[in-house]
């Protein structure tokens, strides 16, 4: 018997077979995520410009990409426009995506059709979705005037091209895409919930609101988490609609970082503005990965002191 | 939730078919778009779509699908998206089950920080670095091949950490058993770790097909021409020629073509997918 505990000990361990089962995936990380990292730092502080023979070898400047940025009005819309678009969309489609699982999360005949109306922007191509979206958008005729028009709204018609609304134009569209994403988190959660803790409640004669404040709110944080930190993570890589309706504009009205990143790289040609632009996003996506794991912590530490 | 089908009442009775109706609509607002899609690609192209009025059309065609394919090559564009999508696919599969594998058996040295490396690409993702990625891409001679839209891909942290706890989940005495009966690793992954875990391999690949076929950005930036251009990036080009202008039922024809076939199949498998999404998503 201790033979064979000793053979099933030594059979979890092998010199090298543990690392090449690891390579593969090691191999592509360490391409594609490590290296980029490391070759954005680099190039950040160095100024090339594809498309300007002098500048085309680069040359070392320190900081000055990054100061370049920070002192340019352009790029301060950019970030500005990129907290907007992140802090509204983000929470925005998390609180529908819960609403629309509270509402489907009942056992009667045809609720499915509704889920499927939710969930299915989630599975369509950005660019798809956008390209249906165009038409609504678009001056005169859209179907979204012609809605709004429905509620009294005579407003502005050309909402893509409009400087005041080419940002909401894109954040419709995004919310309306991952709404129905978050709601199928939010759905497994609550078919996960104690009935009994229900069933004690209404006994003790709470109310509807009270139930979903004090019990289904509560225990759904875990998944309130785990859905907030995709959706804002999710959030500043969510461009390609801006490809198909605004082009970031009118005057970078609608740009946000990522789709600012592009053009100063493959528009541009700014190797090192690029650079430092990747810089920038990653520390972005860093931070609110961090707070969000942060604020995890603590709301676990409080709820059990 | 409590079963709200006998409520208590006038008001909560009220209530009920107040949240049902709410539902209702809802559910109608959100469908809009590509149910219009849908119609607004079975007009006939003469029929102009002033006003948003596609309801109420007169005759309903197929010629716009007809059409669009001629414009622009989306047979091309099919095949692309699918080698693409199923390299990638058949790729990750064998490399997250590797990676998943050690990391849930094997117990060795550096253990924790390769672990730390691989998953630094959850917290770095891979469309935020197409810049520096576009360099390397370059240098490695794959500018504007399929390969160079899929390779990015090909190691999945996400992948290789759900196969891991997938696995972790396998009891013990069971792996221990089979070590006693002489399997080699091989032999112990095959018949032991992936029986239970295949659902998970099946999640995640769900998952893995349905984002890569949706993708657009890095796809736009590494190709050049419709020898390796994708679905999607096709679908932008399209939309971008100056004859089509503003013929919607053709733009609209050539959206669905795009949305088609991935569509289709949600629908058919609708619950696999929705747990698949929730399955690679919340473990």
């Amino acid at each position: 018997m201790s033979t064979a505990a000793a053979g099933v000990k030594h059979k979890r361990r092998n010199p090298i077979l543990p690392y090449l089962l690891i390579l593969p995936t090691g191999i592509f990380v360490a391409m594609f995520t490590a290296w980029p990292t490391l070759l954005a730092l680099y190039q950040s502080f160095y100024r090339q410009r594809l498309n300007i023979a002098k500048f085309r070898e680069p040359t070392f400047i320190g900081l000055g990409n990054y100061a370049a940025l920070f002192s340019d009005d352009r790029f301060l819309l950019v970030i500005k426009n990129t907290l907007i678009y992140v802090l509204v969309t983000a929470p925005v489609s998390i609180i529908l995506g819960f609403l629309f699982a509270l509402l489907i999360n009942r056992t009667i005949k045809g609720i499915g059709l509704a889920r499927l109306a939710f969930f299915q922007p989630t599975i369509l191509p950005m660019v798809s979705a956008a390209t249906i979206w165009m038409f609504f958008f678009t001056p005169d005729y859209g179907l979204w005037n012609s809605f709004l028009r429905f509620f009294g709204y005579n407003g502005p018609q050309n909402w893509t091209g409009n400087q005041h609304l080419a940002l909401i134009a894109i954040m419709i569209v995004g919310i309306w895409k991952n709404a129905g994403y978050y709601m199928i988190f939010y759905l497994a959660g609550m078919q996960n919930l104690p009935t009994d803790v229900y069933e004690a409640a209404t006994l003790d004669g709470a109310s509807g609101w009270q139930m979903l404040w004090k019990i289904t709110f509560p225990l759904l944080r875990r998944t309130t988490l785990f859905v907030s930190t995709i959706a804002f993570i999710g959030a500043f890589q969510m461009v390609d609609h801006i490809f198909v309706l605004t082009k970031g504009g009118p005057s970078r009205a609608s740009t946000v970082l990522l789709y600012y990143l592009w053009q100063m790289r493959f528009e541009n040609q700014d190797v090192g503005l690029a650079a430092a632009l990747t810089i920038i996003l990653i520390l972005f996506l860093l931070i609110f990965t961090i707070t969000n794991f942060a604020l995890s912590e603590q709301k676990e530490e409080e709820s059990y002191a | 939730m409590p079963e709200a089908v006998s409520p208590r009442g006038f008001w909560a009775r009220l209530s009920y078919w107040i949240m049902l109706a709410v539902t209702g609509v809802l559910a109608l607002l959100w469908a809009a778009p590509v149910i219009w899609a849908f119609i607004a690609s079975t007009r006939p192209a003469s029929e102009p779509l002033g006003r948003g009025d596609v309801w109420f059309g007169s005759a309903l065609t197929l010629a716009n699908y007809g059409r669009a394919m001629t414009l622009a090559p989306f047979k091309l564009y099919y095949m692309n998206t699918i080698i693409i999508v199923f390299t990638i696919l058949a790729v990750q599969l064998i490399t997250i089950t590797l990676a998943g594998f050690a990391f849930a058996h094997y117990k060795f040295m550096g253990k924790k920080l390769l672990l730390f490396f691989i998953l630094m690409q959850l917290m770095i993702p891979t469309t935020a670095l197409l810049a520096p990625n576009f360099s390397t891409i370059r240098a490695l001679g794959l500018f504007d091949t399929r390969m160079a839209i899929a390779i990015p891909y090909f190691g999945s942290a996400f992948g290789a950490f759900l196969m891991r706890q997938a696995f972790l989940e396998v009891p013990h005495d069971l792996v221990d058993a089979g070590i006693i009966d002489g399997c080699n690793w091989w032999q112990l992954l095959r018949h032991i770790y992936m029986p239970p875990a295949k659902s998970m391999l099946v999640a995640f690949g769900l998952s893995s097909v349905a984002w890569h076929w949706n993708e657009f950005l890095w796809p736009l930036v590494v190709t050049n021409s419709d020898k390796s251009r994708p679905l999607t990036a096709g679908l932008v080009r399209f939309t971008q020629l100056g004859e089509i202008g503003a013929q919607w039922s053709l733009l609209t024809a050539a959206t669905l073509l795009v949305i088609a076939p991935l569509f289709i199949a949600f629908l058919i498998f609708q619950r696999q997918f929705i747990q698949s999404f929730v399955h690679s998503g919340i473990k």
